[in-house]
């Protein structure tokens, strides 16, 4: 199993009730699924949580057989750079490299860059006639592409993209997540897709709920 | 890995080359400073030690002729033949450059290059054409002498030394001598010199340290001021380094979430930082070479006209010197960098990536209470310390404490003045101005720093010329200084004075433990001259009236300060005399206590000693002809008669070369003040988009809101100019009353100079508008696109 979760539970300082509340589910390698929920239910503290950007108060996380509980920083660092891809809703694109650069990131982080898989991707992405440029002179669409050509070049395992479409039109939406989708599946990682789109979440084989913390 | 993670902070700097410029600039602008100030205080006092080594000055007791003129080479041989361990020495100038004739078989074993004992090559010193010992430059002056140069950095500026019969060849004045240097062992059975050789005058070894002693005012104040630099400086590169890190926080945050780990981060960052110091610091001490060799002749000119000190007017570049700025410009971005990489270290990775108003991470509330803590810190130092490390903390917490208080005290006033604008842009204008101080805050306290170091140490410098010149006034009153050699020829100076002068002014001296201190007792003649021109610090009323009725005395500053005896303290002069003090007065530059007495009580105290010197009034015309019918008449020596306005001429030129060297120093810092005040803005600007578009939206054009610009940047620092008058004026204060005393036991006072301080408010106003003018510009340019930009980015 790629991604385990066991009765996982996150409070912040700052509220009193729990954000996440023993959450379990399981995830095989090449599974795709959709997370939905309305605005703070927990959906991008769970993502935060599997992506190893934050930490579970209780409970067990596993991802590829490794005890998330059981990693110190520079442990969860790896686990990021090696294992977990994240696509997050603001691209967070270096602005001092340029898209080139930026994709070849990752990969480069890893330890495992491949100049011919990141000419594949942005083929595929169509990002070829914008390689030398530098994020502030993309468009929101195009940002979000480099986003995904970064993350898909380093080979994660698991694919964690939180409302990678949240910024873009409809159109423009539906563009990317054919294309999320279709890549993933190429590669054999597994992908948990955060929406607020019912719609976007319909096109994926399997859907969680949150509620106030809880899976339904 | 780590390529990855460099390769992205450095693409930061390739993308925001002015903010790379602004911190090298910082951190090379705070070293150029510091190791600029350190370079000339380093050059000169290593020139002292090279005279000292050279020249012995002071070092040996001197024999000389005591008519001022050459001593016969016949009285050196004799004076061997009857003992005597003295060697000739003649000088005098080729050019510009002192020349030095030593014999070196019978030179004492620490003076000149050529020990024989240390293994210098004597036959090519004393054969032939022989050879000249000098630093290479001044070497260059004699390449035309037929004398093969030798060079010796070792060896005093502008200063060579040769064999005194080579030197006698070239100064065309075979078989003189100047002087005999007398070797400190001398047999016990030579005859008195009186005996040998009546016409030669012994004159006892001097303290070394005099010169040192002296000039070490001066350096004192230079390394004031140079700490003073270095807190600007400081401020500028915590600026520059902070906003630096600022602005790459956000990519921290990308890096951190795509792996990047935190600990490899931080370390990557430090060692770019010490790359960038190292290069930074490389520019620096070149600009600070460069500011020292612009500086150091004045500072040796100074130097040269107010203690005969000789100072090399050129600089050598000395590893140690360079090292330590390299070292400073490293400690420096140390200290500056480590709350910014303390900050990145403790980031949560899942919040802070958008650039907050970066120092509104200084919170200023706790920046008040540290800046009180520090304040009250000063004060309490200032009454209760004790020490020159004392006084130079107390300078510190005072400056740093003022500099601290300076955010919030805008803050406050800015609120006010919010408070009662009535028109919306106005209320606008006070608001958003109040929004720009945490961002500004480190180069506005840069500005202040510079500002008070101006105000303090123009302060601290007219104060010592007007209180000096007074002082010369005071002690330099009669037209003519003599001294006899012994009391026959003390009796003929009042016999032809009595005759010529207006009048004799005897100066009657003798040396005696008084109050625990060694002490010098001055018997003084009522007369006008002192009447007129003596100033006190304190004194009782009808002062001069009681002393002449023998009353009291009259005791100096360091007598007053070491001894704690104030006015109506007894003072016991001997067994069955004991006066009070009636008055104090200042006495600068004298190590030790001084008591005045009248000249009745001084004869009734020591009744052996008769009066050797003499001030002699007259009408200042008739100086030359009195000076001739003294050597005429009494026989007295050229060097025995000393004419004061020739010396206050002097003193008062080299105060005009202190102020080239204080003057050039403060408009530097200033000018450095201002360039932290232009990179900040120039920075601050793209953050300042977002804060200006609305305003431009709601109907302001790009003109007026880049106007407004430059008009707050006036306002910031005519408030900063205002708060930084009483800081620099604590400075001024600290400088003369509390560090100068620890320092060397008297106290200045303190004179202020509004207009002085005006005119510095004015050179503010014009550097924060000249640095404030381009940010400006650039914003009434600003692309509409620009700015719409801010809404399109709204999410």
């Amino acid at each position: 199993m790629l991604l385990r979760l066991h009765e996982v539970t996150k409070t912040y300082p700052d509220t009193e009730a729990a954000v996440l509340r023993e959450v379990s589910f399981t995830l095989a390698g090449g599974e795709m699924l959709a997370l939905t929920g309305e605005s703070g239910s927990g959906k991008s503290t769970l993502l935060h949580l599997i992506g190893g950007l934050d930490t579970a108060d209780s409970g067990t996380l596993a991802i590829d057989g490794t005890d998330l509980s059981a990693l110190d920083d520079a442990g969860r660092a790896a686990l990021r750079r090696g294992t977990v891809g994240v696509i997050f809703q603001q691209f967070n694109l270096i602005p001092s490299l340029n898209v080139a650069a930026n994709i070849a990131f990752q990969a480069r982080l890893a330890g495992r860059h491949d100049p011919a898989r990141d000419r594949a991707l942005t083929d595929r992405l169509g990002l070829n006639d914008h390689l030398h440029k530098y994020p502030e002179q993309l468009s929101g669409g195009q940002q979000q592409r480099v986003a995904i050509a970064r993350t898909l070049a380093a080979q994660p395992k698991l694919v964690l993209a939180d409302e990678p479409t949240g910024n873009l039109d409809e159109a423009t939406a539906d563009t990317v997540l054919s294309v999320l989708t279709e890549l993933v599946g190429e590669t054999g990682a597994g992908l948990i897709l955060v929406t607020h789109s019912e719609r976007l979440a319909a096109r994926l084989p399997r859907r969680l709920h949150l509620r106030a913390g809880r899976l339904t | 890995m780590t390529g990855a993670i460099l390769s992205a902070l450095a693409s930061h700097w390739w993308r925001n080359p002015l903010q790379l410029f602004t911190l090298l600039a910082g951190l090379a602008l705070a070293t150029a400073l510091w190791s600029g100030v350190q370079a000339i205080n380093a050059e000169a006092r290593s020139s002292y030690d090279a005279a000292a080594a050279t020249l012995g000055e002071g070092q040996f007791a001197q024999i000389t002729a005591r008519d001022g003129g050459p001593i016969a080479h016949e009285r050196y041989i004799a004076l061997r033949r009857a003992g005597w361990a003295v060697s000739p020495v003649i000088e005098g100038r080729l050019g510009r450059v002192r020349l030095i004739g030593l014999e070196p078989l019978t030179a004492p074993g620490d003076l000149g290059p050529v020990n024989p004992e240390g293994g210098a090559d004597l036959g090519a010193f004393l054969a032939g054409s022989g050879q000249i010992f000098a630093r290479t430059e001044t070497l260059a002056q004699l390449s035309d002498i037929g004398v093969q140069g030798v060079a010796s950095p070792d060896v005093a500026p502008n200063t060579a030394l040769t064999d005194i019969g080579v030197a006698q060849r070239l100064l065309g004045r075979a078989g003189q001598i100047d002087r005999l240097i007398v070797a400190p062992d001398q047999p016990l059975t030579r005859p008195p010199l009186a005996e040998v050789a009546p016409d030669l005058n012994l004159s006892t070894a001097q303290d070394v340290s005099d010169v040192a002693r002296l000039t070490d005012s001066f350096h004192l104040n230079l390394t004031a001021f140079g700490l003073l630099s270095f807190a600007v400086g400081l401020f500028i590169v915590h600026g520059a380094i902070g906003l630096a890190f600022e602005q790459r926080r956000a990519m921290v945050r990308t890096l951190r979430a795509l792996g990047a780990p935190l600990g490899r981060l931080i370390a990557l960052m430090a060692v770019e930082l010490a790359v960038l110091a190292l290069v930074a610091g490389g520019i620096g001490v070149a600009l600070g070479y460069a500011i020292a060799a612009a500086l150091l002749p004045d500072v040796a000119a100074t130097l040269r006209g107010l203690y005969g000190a000789d100072v090399s007017g050129q600089l050598t570049l000395r590893p140690v010197w360079w090292l330590s700025g390299l070292a400073i410009a490293l400690g420096g971005t140390a200290v500056a960098a480590s709350g910014a990489l303390l900050s990145l270290a403790r980031m949560p990775l899942l919040s802070g990536a958008h650039p907050r108003a970066w120092s509104m991470a200084r919170r200023q509330g706790g920046q008040a209470v540290l800046a009180a803590a520090l304040l009250t810190l000063s004060a309490v130092l200032a009454i209760r310390g004790q020490g020159l490390v004392a006084g130079f903390v107390m300078l510190g917490a005072l400056l740093i404490g003022g500099a601290l208080a300076l955010p919030p005290l805008l803050a406050l006033i800015l609120s006010r003045a919010e408070g009662l604008a009535r028109s919306p842009v106005a209320q606008w204008f006070w608001a958003d101005t109040r929004q720009q101080v945490p961002g500004l805050s480190l180069a506005l306290m840069a500005l202040m720093l510079a500002m008070a170091a101006n105000v303090g140490v123009s302060t601290m410098v007219s104060s010592f010329r007007l209180t000096f010149t007074g002082f010369l006034d005071q002690r330099l009153a009669s037209e003519l200084y003599v001294t006899a050699e012994d009391a026959g020829q003390a009796a003929a100076i009042i016999a032809v004075a009595g005759e010529h002068a207006d009048a004799i002014l005897p100066i009657l001296s003798a040396e005696r433990e008084v109050a625990g201190q060694p002490a010098q007792i001055f018997g003084a003649r009522d007369h006008a001259t002192y009447r007129d021109n003596w100033q006190f610090l304190r004194a009782a009323p009808d002062v001069w009236d009681r002393l002449a009725r023998g009353e009291g005395v009259l005791i100096n500053e360091q007598m007053y300060r070491r001894g704690g005896l104030d006015l109506g303290a007894v003072i016991a002069l001997g067994p069955d005399v004991t006066l009070p003090v009636l008055g104090i007065h200042g006495d600068y530059g004298n190590p030790i206590g001084q008591v005045i007495v009248t000249e009745a009580r001084f004869r009734d105290l020591f009744p052996d000693v008769s009066a050797r010197q003499f001030g002699l009034r007259t009408d200042p015309a008739e100086v030359p002809a009195l000076r001739a019918r003294l050597r005429g008449e009494a026989g007295v020596a050229e060097g025995a008669m000393i004419d004061q306005s020739a010396i206050k001429a002097a003193s008062l030129a080299v105060f005009e070369r202190t102020f080239a060297v204080t003057t050039a120093l403060n408009i530097l810092t200033l000018a450095v003040a201002g360039f932290a005040i232009l990179m900040s803005l120039l920075t601050l600007a793209a953050m300042r988009v977002p804060q200006l578009a609305p305003v431009w939206a709601l109907g302001l054009t790009r003109r007026r809101l880049a106007s407004l610009d430059l008009v707050r940047a006036v306002v910031l620092a005519a408030l900063t100019g205002a708060l930084a008058l009483p800081l620099g004026l604590g400075l001024a204060w600290a400088l003369l009353a509390v560090v100068n005393v620890e320092a060397f036991g008297w106290r200045l006072p303190m004179y202020l100079f509004p207009l002085d301080y005006l005119r510095l408010g004015v050179l503010a106003l014009l550097a924060a508008a000249l640095a404030a003018l381009w940010p400006a510009w650039r914003l009434s340019r600003m692309p509409p696109a620009q700015l719409l930009g801010v809404f399109r980015h709204e999410r």
